[in-house]
């Protein structure tokens, strides 16, 4: 059976080789033909990975075993992806305060840059956290292993394409002009193909489950794979200029085309970064605190309150333009309700702790954990009070939206995926712990710290030009041109990228302790302290 | 409570579980959303809106390729303060040929929805040279290579007739001429047929159509004569004397 499902990935391969070719040989344009390049080593690589298992026989793994070659790939990404995008967040921040870092070279300018950061702590960081943790969840908590053998692999690495394509593109200028749905067709296409595959790999997990009940992180992730389908595509209907050229436009135009991206854009928020990272808080959180969780009516309550009101909060991203006022409204009433079930979640995962809050002061990584909950509590209230139409008049188009995002992924997002990834790399590599608790602790600080800074210098400067644009004088006439405002900015830019790096040596931090704690070292003296500690 | 008791049969459902939330995540699409697609008053025609000229459509492909709209907004908002620093408050219509919208959600920089004959040609040029020869204050990046670019309008007339099929009313006419055109607004030579089809006098446009070398380099047409044509027709199509929001626009 190992041979027939070898030869047909053979085959597939093949032919995605021999594709990539001819698209490559007819390409109209450069960018175009360097990504069927891309596609081309890929396929060739894939090609040769699977030719040697073929030859070299190798035996096919226990079923009864779980599949964690595969999660810890994508911890080992996640981590390198983190510090890639963290690193690019500091330098297109650095720009803004510092703006001859630009160096007039197209590929270094910010507006080609920004969307590297973006899709590369969003899709690279945050996906493959949630990806790889998803993997391990779904087995551990369905007591089987993944379904359909190795395509687990094949979404992995073709993720990883699509990561490599996505940056690639930015920096050669292609992009559709969306936000956060930088991609153009092609690569839109391939990443449908991955999370096609994602999808029947984690719904078949389910599927063949050995429990009768599926736990709640699992609905979590599965709503947050099926969601993002339906956003990925009902997003990114265009059509292609040419089959031999990357350019495409949108089937919608102007109002409609608005609110279909932030229909896409304020989910990509609510499913990707919200649903699937509370999908890692419900089974990392209850495990690394070694309580139940709080309460499983309020995860029902939570679960769909929270899945049916994300999806109408997309219009408050467009208060006050030419979209039809009655959806503005509606918007942003949902966006008000959507307050609710973001902190019954909270409450749920903070009340995870009762009995065991002690924890908080001997364990680093359950308070990075607990550190990221209180952020979702934060920002899951900023957003609905941003999304009041008064409010909103004063923040949108400044630096409080940037601010308020930045507490969520920073603070939500990133501490809960960090808090999961130092759970789980000494049980993926059968360490004993991890090499340092210490530098656990020194992560804590820094990013906490960091995400201080940021925030509070992105409030500051927000509100202020907000203010300043509206500011009028005694006779009525406007108190500052625009480039006053521009000039009034640069103190909070250069504290914002400190911010950042702070953030960032967190980062690499964490980086170097998951890479010691593979290698199976412990950090002298610690070993000790942990003894004493029981 | 039942709905907690039944809540058993879906977390025995792997399908079930499936179907229930993909159909609760379709709602509020479905509710908020779609019907923007049929009814009539999400985008009311205005006078004066016309297809890009397929010089602007190449400009607007590098505005769109540098980035631009994550610094520069394309939205003025119906406030004092905004219609006094950039001009009368955007119209849905104005955006209706825009594939894909550009409003952008930042002002870096400011914004750009009515940027049309504000400045100078000579000014662009500069300020995308050097922004902060002009502009002190301004973070802008500096874009000197675009001068230097040759503007790529081999396959122009393709993008065209992509934008006809999504719905912008491109002509056979226009599409058959799209080189032709573009030669002829990046010169300001032999404009008659370009006039004649995006001129002021087809379309009821509020100022005629910008044709001239806009980069002030007469030996090439380059990126930068296809951006700063762009940017001098934003905003600059519906004639704002005689719109009335209150007369057959009213909602």
């Amino acid at each position: 059976m190992g041979v027939t499902i070898r030869l047909t990935q053979m085959a597939l391969l093949g032919a995605g080789a021999l594709l990539s070719i001819f698209m490559m040989a007819n390409a109209v344009d450069t960018p175009f033909a360097i990504h069927m390049g891309i596609f081309l080593i890929a396929a060739v690589l894939g090609l040769i990975f699977v030719g040697r298992s073929l030859v070299g026989g190798v035996q096919p793994p226990s079923q009864d075993e779980y599949f964690d070659t595969v999660v810890r790939a994508g911890i080992i990404a996640t981590v390198f992806w983190g510090v890639i995008g963290f690193t690019m967040g500091v330098y297109i921040a650095s720009e803004l305060a510092y703006p001859w870092l630009n160096f007039d070279v197209p590929w270094l300018n910010f507006g080609r840059l920004r969307p590297v950061h973006t899709s590369a702590v969003i899709f690279a960081f945050g996906g493959n956290g949630l990806i790889a943790t998803s993997f391990y969840v779904v087995q551990r908590t369905n007591r089987t292993r993944l379904a359909f053998g190795n395509l687990a692999w094949f979404v992995f690495w073709g993720y990883q394409l699509f990561i490599v394509l996505a940056a690639t593109g930015y920096v050669m200028g292609v992009t559709q002009g969306r936000e956060y749905a930088e991609p153009e067709w092609y690569v839109d296409l391939w990443l449908t193909i991955v999370w096609v595959a994602y999808f029947l790999v984690f719904f078949g997990t389910l599927v063949k489950r050995k429990v009768s009940h599926i736990y709640v992180a699992n609905w979590f992730y599965l709503s947050f794979i099926v969601t993002i389908a339906m956003l990925h595509l009902g997003n990114n209907m265009a059509v292609p200029v040419s089959f031999f050229g990357y350019k495409s436009y949108s089937l919608f135009s102007g109002a409609p085309d608005a609110i279909t991206q932030w229909w896409y854009g304020h989910n990509a928020v609510g499913f990707f970064l919200t649903a699937g990272f509370l999908g890692m808080m419900y089974y990392f959180v209850p495990k690394r605190a070694n309580r139940p969780v709080y309460s499983y009516r309020l995860s029902i309550v939570h679960f769909w309150a929270l899945i049916f009101t994300y999806i109408w909060a997309g219009p408050h991203h467009l208060h006050y333009t030419a979209l039809p006022d009655w959806v503005q409204t509606l918007g942003m009433v949902m966006s008000i309700i959507l307050w609710m079930p973001s902190w019954g979640g909270m409450i749920n995962g903070l009340m995870t702790l009762s009995g065991a809050w002690d924890k908080l002061r001997t364990d680093p990584i359950l308070r990075m954990m607990v550190i990221s909950v209180a952020f979702y509590g934060m920002s899951t209230f900023e957003g609905p009070m941003m999304a009041i139409k008064s409010v909103n008049a004063l923040s949108h188009y400044t630096d409080w939206t940037v601010g308020h995002v930045h507490s969520g992924a920073l603070g939500w997002v990133g501490m809960i995926t960090m808090g999961s990834v130092y759970y789980i790399v000494p049980k993926l590599w059968n360490r004993a712990r991890l090499y340092s608790e210490t530098l656990v602790s020194w992560h804590f600080w820094l990013a906490t710290l960091g995400i201080v800074v940021y925030a509070s210098s992105m409030w500051v400067s927000g509100i202020m030009q907000g203010l300043m644009w509206r500011e009028y004088d005694a006779q009525g006439f406007l108190v500052y041109s625009f480039a006053e405002t521009v000039e009034a900015m640069h103190p909070y830019y250069a504290l914002r990228a400190l911010g950042g790096a702070f953030y960032l040596v967190g980062g690499l931090l964490m980086a170097f302790n998951v890479w010691q704690t593979i290698k199976g070292n412990i950090r002298s003296g610690e070993a000790v302290a942990e003894a004493a500690r029981a | 409570m039942g709905l907690f008791n039944n809540h058993d049969k879906v977390e025995r459902s792997a399908t079930l579980l499936l179907i229930l939330s993909f159909v609760v995540v379709t709602v509020g699409g479905l509710v908020e959303i779609a019907p923007l697609f049929w009814l009539d008053n999400t985008i009311e025609k205005v006078k004066g809106m016309r297809p890009y000229t397929p010089l602007e459509l190449a400009g607007r492909k590098i505005y769109i390729r540098e980035g631009c709209y994550l610094c520069h907004s394309q939205m003025i908002r119906p406030f004092r303060d905004e219609v006094e620093r950039y001009g009368h408050y955007s119209l849905a219509a104005e955006s209706m040929y825009d594939h894909p919208f550009q409003w952008g959600s930042k002002r870096t920089g400011p914004d750009l929805a009515r940027v049309g004959g504000r400045y100078s040609d000579k000014w662009h040029r500069e300020h995308m040279h050097d922004p902060r020869s002009v502009v002190p204050e301004s973070v802008m990046p500096g874009y000197p290579f675009l001068a230097k670019t040759e503007l790529d309008y081999e396959h122009i007339a393709d993008d065209m007739r992509t934008n006809a099929i999504v719905g912008v009313p491109y002509t056979q006419d226009m599409i058959k001429n799209a080189k032709a055109d573009v030669v002829a607004q990046a010169t300001g030579e032999d404009t008659e047929g370009l006039v004649k089809r995006y001129g002021q006098k087809t379309f009821g446009s509020a100022v005629p159509l910008k044709a001239r070398d806009f980069d002030g380099n007469p030996k090439k047409i380059t990126e930068l004569d296809a951006l700063i044509a762009y940017l001098q027709m934003l905003g600059t199509l519906v004639d704002f004397k005689t719109f009335k929001p209150e007369g057959e626009n009213l909602r």
